[in-house]
C-alpha cells in the first residue's frame, strides 16, 4: 500500500473524474483509482470538497449526482453552448413527461395506475422510449391479477436531471381537503 | 351623482362587473389546440381553467356543455377520438342527471356525485404541474452537459494479470478437453501398419525362434508400445495368418495362456 498527499491526490481525482466515462463515487474511486493507496474515504470527500470549492467560479463544476462525482457545464452558460451543438436535444411529449412524472412521484407504479390518474392510455411507445433510455426500470410484478409490471426510476434518470436523489425532485403540489362547493 | 356600472352577473357574493376575456375561441384556433390535449381530464381541466372557475365549484351544466361541443368538434375535425373521451362524455351526463334529482331522493351517505370526478382532477392537475416542473429542471444534453477531457495519446492501460491456480488450469483442460471430443470427427486415414507387414513379422519371429521353442506365447506377438492402433493390427494379422492356415492356436488349458506355432 502506498502513501498519497494530500498534494497530489487532489489532481489526480480532478483527472479522474475528467476521464471517467461515468460518475465516480468515492467508493469507485476506492476500488479502481486509489486500489494502490492508504487513503480513507473521509481523505477522498475533502479532497473533493475542496476541488469543488476550486471550480465554483469556472465554467464548469464538480457536481454529486445519484452514481457519483461529474465534471459538468455551468448551467449558467448552456443557452450560449447550445450552439455548438447542431442537432437539438430532442423535446419530449408531455404524455411522456407526465408519465415520468408518476413514475418518479409515484413509484412503484404500474401502467393501469398511470392511466387511471392520466385518464387516458398510456402509449407502449412511452414505455418502450423511458425503458431504452434507462430513466425507468421494471422493479417487480404487483400481486395482483395479470401481474402487471411496476416501475420505477433509476440512477440514469436522476443522473440525466442532475440530482443526488428522489427527494432533491420539486414537491408536488399539495392535494387540498375536499370540501365541495354547492353545485 | 355617480352612476354605478351595473355588475353582469354576482358570483359568490361578488359583482362582476366585467366579462370574461376568453369567452368565445374561435373554431379555427380550437381545432389546434384540441391536438394538444392529453385526455378527457387535460381538456376538463382546460375549460376549467379558462372559464376562471374554482376546480371544488365544478359547474357540471356548463362545464358539460362545453365538453360536449368540443367532443363534437374533434369529431368534425376528424381527430382520431380517444374512447376515454365518450367515456368522460357518459360520466359528465350521469353526474348531471343525478344533481337533478330532488334532494330527498338522494340518500344520506351518498357523497356529491362530483366528488370522485373532482378528486381525479385534482390529482391530475398535482402531476400535470409536477411534469411542468420536471420540464423546467436542468437536464442533461439541454442545459447542463458532461466535461471530459481525453486522455493522452500514449496513455497506457494497466493491465492486471490475473493470478490462476495450477487446479484452476488443470480444470480448465479438462474442459478444452472434454470439448474438443465432443467436437472430433471421424477421420479416415491410410493405414499406417499395414496388416500384410505384420504378418511377415509375425512369421519371421516364429520362424527364427522355431529351432530353440516351437511355441511362442500370445502376449510376445505384441509390441504394447504401438499402442492400441498396433494392438489391433497385430491381432488382425494373427487373425489373418489363422486364416491363411500358416500358424495355429493352441490351448492346453482353458483360460490358460494361449500359444502360437507355424503350421507344419
Amino acid at each position: 500500500m502506498k502513501l498519497i498527499s494530500d498534494q497530489d491526490l487532489q489532481p489526480l481525482l480532478e483527472a479522474a473524474f475528467f476521464v471517467a466515462e461515468s460518475p465516480l463515487s468515492i467508493q469507485d474511486i476506492k476500488q479502481t483509482l486509489l486500489m494502490n493507496y492508504k487513503v480513507s474515504s473521509k481523505r477522498i470527500k475533502l479532497a473533493i470538497e475542496a476541488l469543488q470549492l476550486d471550480y465554483q467560479e469556472r465554467g464548469v463544476h464538480l457536481v454529486k449526482v445519484a452514481r457519483g462525482y461529474r465534471f459538468q457545464t455551468a448551467q449558467a452558460h448552456s443557452e450560449d453552448l447550445a450552439a455548438l451543438f447542431k442537432e437539438r436535444t430532442p423535446r419530449y411529449s408531455r404524455a411522456l413527461l407526465e408519465t415520468l412524472a408518476l413514475i418518479a412521484y409515484k413509484q412503484p407504479i404500474t401502467r393501469g395506475e398511470i392511466e387511471d390518474i392520466r385518464g387516458v392510455a398510456v402509449s407502449s411507445y412511452i414505455i418502450k422510449t423511458l425503458l431504452e433510455r434507462n430513466w425507468v426500470k421494471i422493479v417487480g410484478h404487483k400481486e395482483v391479477p395479470g401481474r402487471p409490471a411496476l416501475y420505477a426510476t433509476t440512477k440514469e434518470f436522476l443522473d440525466y436531471f442532475s440530482l443526488s436523489s428522489l427527494a432533491q425532485l420539486p414537491e408536488l403540489m399539495p392535494l387540498p381537503e375536499l370540501s365541495l362547493n354547492e353545485p | 351623482m355617480v352612476q354605478q356600472v351595473l355588475p353582469l352577473a354576482m358570483i359568490h357574493g361578488q359583482a362582476v362587473v366585467e366579462k370574461p376575456q376568453d369567452l368565445f375561441i374561435p373554431p379555427d384556433a380550437l381545432e389546434i389546440i384540441l391536438e394538444t390535449f392529453e385526455g378527457p381530464l387535460d381538456l376538463l381541466l382546460y375549460l376549467i381553467r379558462k372559464q376562471k372557475f374554482d376546480i371544488l365549484d365544478l359547474p357540471i351544466a356548463p362545464i358539460t356543455e362545453q365538453y360536449m361541443e368540443y367532443v363534437e368538434l374533434m369529431k368534425e375535425a376528424k381527430l382520431e377520438l380517444a374512447a376515454e373521451y365518450l367515456v368522460m362524455a357518459a360520466i359528465l351526463a350521469e353526474i348531471k342527471s343525478r344533481l337533478l334529482l330532488p334532494k330527498q331522493m338522494v340518500e344520506e351517505e351518498d357523497e356529491d356525485p362530483r366528488a370522485e370526478l373532482i378528486r381525479r382532477l385534482k390529482e391530475y392537475e398535482v402531476i400535470k404541474h409536477a411534469a411542468e416542473q420536471l420540464d423546467e429542471m436542468p437536464r442533461m444534453e439541454r442545459d447542463i452537459h458532461l466535461a471530459q477531457a481525453c486522455l493522452t495519446d500514449n496513455f497506457q492501460p494497466r493491465e492486471i494479470k490475473a493470478e490462476v491456480e495450477l487446479s484452476d488450469l488443470l480444470a480448465a483442460m479438462r474442459d478444452v478437453m472434454k470439448r474438443t471430443r465432443a467436437f472430433e470427427h471421424h477421420h479416415i486415414y491410410k493405414e499406417v501398419l499395414s496388416t500384410r507387414e505384420r504378418m511377415t513379422a509375425i512369421l519371421s519371429k516364429l520362424k527364427a525362434v522355431r529351432e530353440q521353442q516351437p511355441y511362442l506365447a500370445f502376449n510376445s506377438l505384441f509390441d504394447y508400445e504401438e499402442g492400441r492402433q498396433g494392438v489391433i493390427v497385430t491381432f488382425l494379422a494373427i487373425l489373418e495368418l489363422i486364416k491363411e492356415s500358416l500358424i495355429e492356436c493352441i490351448q492346453t488349458q482353458a483360460s490358460e495362456q494361449i500359444q502360437v506355432r507355424l503350421k507344419a
